[in-house]
């Protein structure tokens, strides 16, 4: 699936608005690191990852392990946007019966899930078994796992790292939100993470740095991942939280916050005008 | 009354590790997960005999119960045990979230458990996993009363049942007298004593001195049914309803906090459906401590004399 750096923009820009309009409808949820995360899940569902979302079991398809559950808007935007369900089904997010619920939960239904989540920590360690698993019946099926910043304070995921290493799960990548903020504010203050590059790299993997934001760099990072590698692959993306919407840019607060219908309204024209 | 011919002493970590191996040479889409004590919990055997299959993870059991959702999102049958305390306790959140919220069919061994892992002491004596792994959606619980139970069981988990198992077992040899006949059925208490006058429900460890105490009750003129619960969650509803319909009234007995564990689920049972008198045997309260296994059973009162003991106690309440 080629799709052109200026067709992928349109669509990420269509993700952020729908990511708006679904979170002002529910009037709770992350807006912040949905905005953020939007060129990075346009370039994963347009761009790398061999899915259909006609057929959503497809044993062939690559595996998208979310392990940072909270960022669901922007999940569902995209598979919406990605033809797995109807994108008018974006506004129930979060209501009472909806098959969108504020952590992706499988059991409701909506297609294009492959794991409930959202308690942070435990997405690398389900995506260490699942290659394991590949690889124990001879498939190369790809696991990419997208983890925040924050979440890398949970044990557990180092524990995941370190096993990845251990056993050379080269069709395994993990994917780095590194927007720097969490809820208290800024991850080298509630607590350091850096530095983050050396971390991995002596768990075992090789890293990759970019910047998330960017179609281009995201196009050309991920074009040198499927060249492959012995190891298991990191790419610690520099996302901007609230990324397209100027008054939100990089406000700590904005992580776990939804935009009231006003806001919603500004917010989505600015994005059109882009 | 049920003449159980004992056959010798066995721990149903053995059982369990038995299962394993047996069912993985019926189905290679077993695949066994370490967290450093893969003897001490019975999988050496498989370890040995399947070393493409078996997987060390190291002493990190927060990510083994990880992996074991993501062995069984891609169609295998992952077995995953550690003891209780760490399986069920430090990889709680994991064994909530990954396997049992997903619905995913991982085997969960929860090994030494009780106070009978002897000197140890309290941090190696799971007293509460019950209590908590039966709160859990979608999950089926078995606590098989010996080892030969315990190696129906755990195949049982491995092709009977489609999603999370925890299958709890104890470090001690202890007898090993169900007939290898006898069949197992997930979710059907078996009942090793008709009795009369009371019911002694009791799951593990504490079946065998069960019986043993219906025997002491029955030389005092005393008629008392057995019940082996060996499957926590979910609960044989109907034997219990009908043990306190026919003899009114019901003593449980564990290895296990009193809090929550296989009394509690048979007094929410009770309660709702037939209230009877009841007690209960089993950790009051406490953390366990060091000690031999058997002084250990007669210090917190889980030998068959105590069962005896609080049967005639509960007797009287019934008949007042």
């Amino acid at each position: 699936m080629e799709n052109s750096i200026e067709h992928l923009r349109n669509i990420a820009r269509s993700i952020r608005i729908w990511v708006i309009k679904s979170l002002a409808e529910a009037g709770s949820g992350h807006l912040g690191g949905s905005l953020g995360l939007a060129d990075v899940f346009t370039m994963l569902y347009f761009n790398v990852l061999k899915h259909d979302s006609q057929n959503p079991a497809w044993p062939g398809r690559d595996r998208f392990i979310l392990s940072i559950g909270h960022v669901a808007p922007v999940f569902y935007s995209t598979l919406a946007h990605a033809g797995y369900f109807p994108l008018e089904e974006l506004l129930t997010l979060r209501k009472l019966g909806s098959r969108l619920q504020g952590h992706p939960g499988k059991e409701h239904g909506l297609p294009g899930i492959e794991l409930s989540a959202g308690s942070l920590g435990q997405g690398l360690s389900v995506s260490v078994g699942l290659s394991l698993g590949f690889r124990l019946d001879g498939l190369d099926n790809k696991v990419y796992c997208l983890l925040g910043d924050g979440e890398l304070q949970e044990g557990s995921v180092w524990e995941a790292a370190m096993a990845a290493g251990h056993y050379h799960l080269n069709h395994l990548i993990a994917i780095v939100d590194r927007n720097g903020l969490q809820i208290d504010g800024s991850t080298e203050k509630v607590m350091r993470l850096e530095p983050l590059r050396q971390k991995w790299e002596a768990f075992g993997w090789e890293v990759t740095e970019c910047d998330g934001n960017n179609m281009e760099e995201l196009s050309f990072i991920f074009g040198k991942l499927a060249q492959g590698s012995s190891k298991p692959q990191v790419v610690i993306a520099k996302t901007v939280m609230g990324k397209g919407v100027s008054a939100i840019e990089g406000d700590y607060r904005w992580h776990g916050k939804a935009p009231t219908r006003a806001e919603a309204e500004r917010f989505i024209e600015e994005i059109l005008n882009i | 009354m049920n003449h159980f011919q004992l056959k010798g002493l066995k721990a149903t970590r053995t059982g369990f590790g038995e299962g394993v191996l047996e069912g993985s040479r019926k189905n290679n889409n077993v695949v066994v997960i370490g967290a450093d004590i893969t003897a001490s919990v019975g999988l050496d055997g498989f370890a040995k005999a399947f070393p493409e299959r078996f997987f060390s993870m190291g002493i990190a059991e927060q990510n083994a119960m990880g992996v074991a959702a993501g062995f069984a999102l891609e169609g295998k049958i992952p077995v995953f045990a550690t003891y209780a305390v760490f399986s069920a306790l430090r990889a709680a959140d994991q064994l909530r979230i990954s396997v049992c919220y997903n619905n995913l069919h991982v085997v969960i061994g929860g090994a030494h458990a009780g106070i009978s892992v002897g000197p140890d002491g309290a941090t190696h004596q799971a007293l509460e996993d019950l209590a908590y792994v039966r709160a859990l959606p979608n999950i089926t619980v078995f606590s098989p009363c010996d080892a030969t139970q315990a190696c129906k069981a755990t195949l049982s988990a491995l092709f009977e049942i489609k999603g999370p198992v925890y299958i709890r077992s104890g470090r001690e040899a202890v007898p090993d007298f169900t007939p290898s006949t006898l069949e197992f059925i997930p979710g059907k208490t078996q009942v090793f004593n008709e009795g009369t006058d009371l019911s002694i429900i009791a799951t593990g460890h504490l079946v065998w001195p069960a019986i043993e105490a219906s025997k002491i009750l029955s030389s005092q003129g005393i008629s008392a049914r057995v019940i082996n619960l060996h499957t926590i969650k979910p609960i044989d509803e109907e034997t219990i309803i009908r043990a306190a319909r026919e003899t009114g009234c019901i003593l449980t007995a564990e290895e296990h906090q009193l809090h929550g564990g296989m009394g509690s689920a048979v007094a929410e049972v009770v309660v709702k459906n037939y209230p009877v008198p009841m007690e209960m045997i089993g950790i009051d309260d406490s953390f366990g401590e060091s000690g031999q296994p058997d002084e250990l059973m007669k210090k917190f009162g889980l030998t068959a004399e105590n069962i005896a003991l609080n049967a005639a106690h509960l007797l009287k309440r019934k008949n007042n």
